[in-house]
């Protein structure tokens, strides 16, 4: 009878989807409604401390800090690795491009590497003697050595690199994969009206690849504000000088690991759930995701 | 018609000088770290990473010490195969046994989740991360594989791939199966998992890639430096005692290396994997 019941066609999906099922609930929900309790505790001292985590947030400046931090990295990654990746992809695309397939090789060797390996090129590329390389390169045009990861804007541009160096070659496959899904005749159409290949690419390919740009720009904003551990390689730790390289996450590492403040971390982790999850929201509104699952 | 010709050629040529010059950039860091791997370790600590080739301090030193100095570096190597084979076999099984129940079946409460699914897959780990390390805690799993294995089997991006594969199989094929007398497993196992074989690769080394290089969550979970993963073991090299830069410059060479094999024999897969959440069909 159980045998029966176990193997009927009705019974059988959701034993194939029970783990996902089990993963959800323990992994997810339950670390996720921990997290809400734990935020509302001081888990040191093992009482209830109400809402004072959440009002502690709201003085600290150093959150402020890791807050505009992150956003400002993320901004910095959408506007460098969209917009390019998708351009170079368009032209990877083209006939009169030989070739292509070596350089879409090459241009993806650095997602290979793991971000302890990509942070420590990185900072001793960005070393402060004169002779790291981001100092010969700048020394080529007549500028003294600088100490390029103690300063605001310096070390901005050397998270930014890595950011580029690992992902263009990553979002520009992403893109051929989107361009190739458009039909040719719409170019050769558009060619024989007399567009430019500049009007082609403003008036076809940008509009056509919307739903790769969307999933792109998400991942991008998802790994943006969660960046952490190429700032914690690039600075040799989680403290940087003046916090200059301190993020969202770096900030919940500090509490929680660093300084065993598990609830404040909590109400850290939980701010930044909510942000994910409102951006989710208007993504999935935005590409019709739930209009498709319904019908 | 000869111009036009003529002007095609000049684009063919400035493009590809546009992508050799990327090339060369993309490039470089990977060609100073594998220069940097025969000079001293403490030459970096002195002048930092760069172009210079200083060909008379070259020596195989870095290399000798790798393969025969005294350092945990091949036990951590050791870990991280193993942790690898053994975290994308257990996803692999588990998020195609998930995805098929997606694809092959309409149940009751599927819609909510799948949303779930999709839901999952943009929540970044580092949200629920110090809660589940409490939880880890709580449950003993400190310093054990299992809890770098266990929360990420049935994987939401790999469920989402495999199902989106299986959608494509035709439904009569299942149904020949049921008539032949086979169970609803029976056709999972012997009907359906033979022709997952591509999804099966793209999927493999895509979470081969991301399990040989995972880092934070193993930062977390893993205490004692006999199970440190290469990851975990090549960060602790970063303070500069005795030879740790030597070590560290060429055994962060070396772990590319595994990976870029891989990628030269199945560049195909790698591509397919990576690019198979852009275009949602």
């Amino acid at each position: 009878m159980l045998k029966k019941f176990f193997y009927s066609q009705k019974i059988a999906p959701y034993v194939f989807i029970l783990p996902f099922v089990i993963t959800v609930l323990l992994f997810w929900v339950a670390p996720i409604s921990n997290g809400v309790l734990l935020s509302f505790q001081d888990v040191l001292k093992d009482e209830w401390v109400g809402t004072k985590n959440y009002s502690r947030l709201l003085s600290d400046k150093n959150f402020f800090k890791a807050i505009f931090n992150s956003v400002k990295y993320m901004i910095g990654t959408l506007v460098l690795l969209i917009p390019f990746p998708m351009l170079f992809a368009s032209l990877l695309n083209s006939k009169l491009m030989k070739r292509s397939g070596l350089f879409k090789s090459i241009y993806f060797l650095p997602a290979l590497t793991s971000v302890v390996v990509a942070g420590t090129i990185f900072r001793l590329m960005f070393g402060e003697a004169s002779s790291s390389l981001a100092n010969q390169v700048i020394g080529l045009f007549g500028a003294s050595p600088i100490k390029w990861l103690k300063g605001v804007n310096t070390s901005y541009f050397a998270l930014l690199l890595i950011a580029c160096w690992r992902w263009t070659g990553v979002n520009i496959l992403y893109f051929l994969a989107g361009l190739q899904s458009i039909p040719t005749d719409l170019y050769e159409a558009a060619s024989i009206d007399g567009a430019s290949k500049w009007q082609q690419f403003k008036k076809i390919s940008v509009p056509l690849i919307k739903p790769t740009t969307v999933y792109v720009l998400t991942i991008s904003i998802y790994a943006g504000l969660s960046m952490f551990l190429e700032s914690y390689m690039v600075f040799k730790g989680n403290n940087s000088p003046n916090n200059i390289g301190l993020t969202i996450v770096g900030y919940l590492y500090r509490q929680g690991i660093e300084k065993r403040a598990m609830g404040y971390a909590c109400a850290v982790g939980l701010i930044l759930l909510v942000v994910v999850m409102l951006i989710n929201l208007v993504q999935l509104k935005i590409t019709g995701t739930f209009d498709k699952e319904e019908k | 018609m000869k111009s036009k010709k003529i002007h095609d050629r000049y684009a063919t040529i400035a493009m590809t000088i546009l992508f050799i010059i990327l090339a060369i950039m993309i490039i470089l860091p990977i060609y100073a770290l594998f220069i940097a791997s025969f000079k001293p370790g403490g030459d970096l600590l002195q002048y930092g990473l760069n172009l210079n080739l200083n060909l008379e301090r070259w020596s195989l030193d870095n290399y000798i010490l790798l393969f025969a100095g005294k350092h945990e570096y091949w036990l951590w190597f050791l870990n991280s195969i193993i942790l690898t084979v053994i975290s994308v076999l257990s996803t692999l099984a588990v998020s195609a046994f998930v995805g098929y129940g997606f694809a092959a079946y309409s149940f009751k409460g599927q819609n909510v989740m799948f949303v779930i699914v999709l839901i999952i897959l943009s929540i970044p780990l580092e949200v629920v991360m110090l809660p589940l390390y409490k939880q880890m805690s709580t449950w003993g799993l400190m310093d054990n594989y299992l809890s770098v294995i266990l929360p990420f089997m049935a994987n939401a991006s790999t469920i989402f791939f495999f199902r989106q594969y299986l959608l494509g199989i035709p439904k009569s094929l299942l149904e020949a199966g049921r008539i032949d007398g086979a169970t609803e497993y029976g056709i999972f196992f012997r009907l359906v998992v033979p022709i997952m074989k591509p999804a099966f690769a793209a999927m493999a080394i895509l979470n081969g890639m991301s399990a040989w290089n995972n880092y934070l969550w193993p930062l977390l979970v893993i205490r004692s430096s006999s199970k440190y993963t290469l990851t975990l073991g090549l960060n602790t090299l970063i303070n500069p005692y005795g030879d740790n830069y030597s070590l560290l410059i060429v055994g962060s060479f070396f772990s590319i290396i595994p990976i870029f094999i891989l990628f030269v024999c199945f560049q195909k897969y790698f591509i397919e994997g990576m690019t198979a959440g852009a275009v949602k069909g």
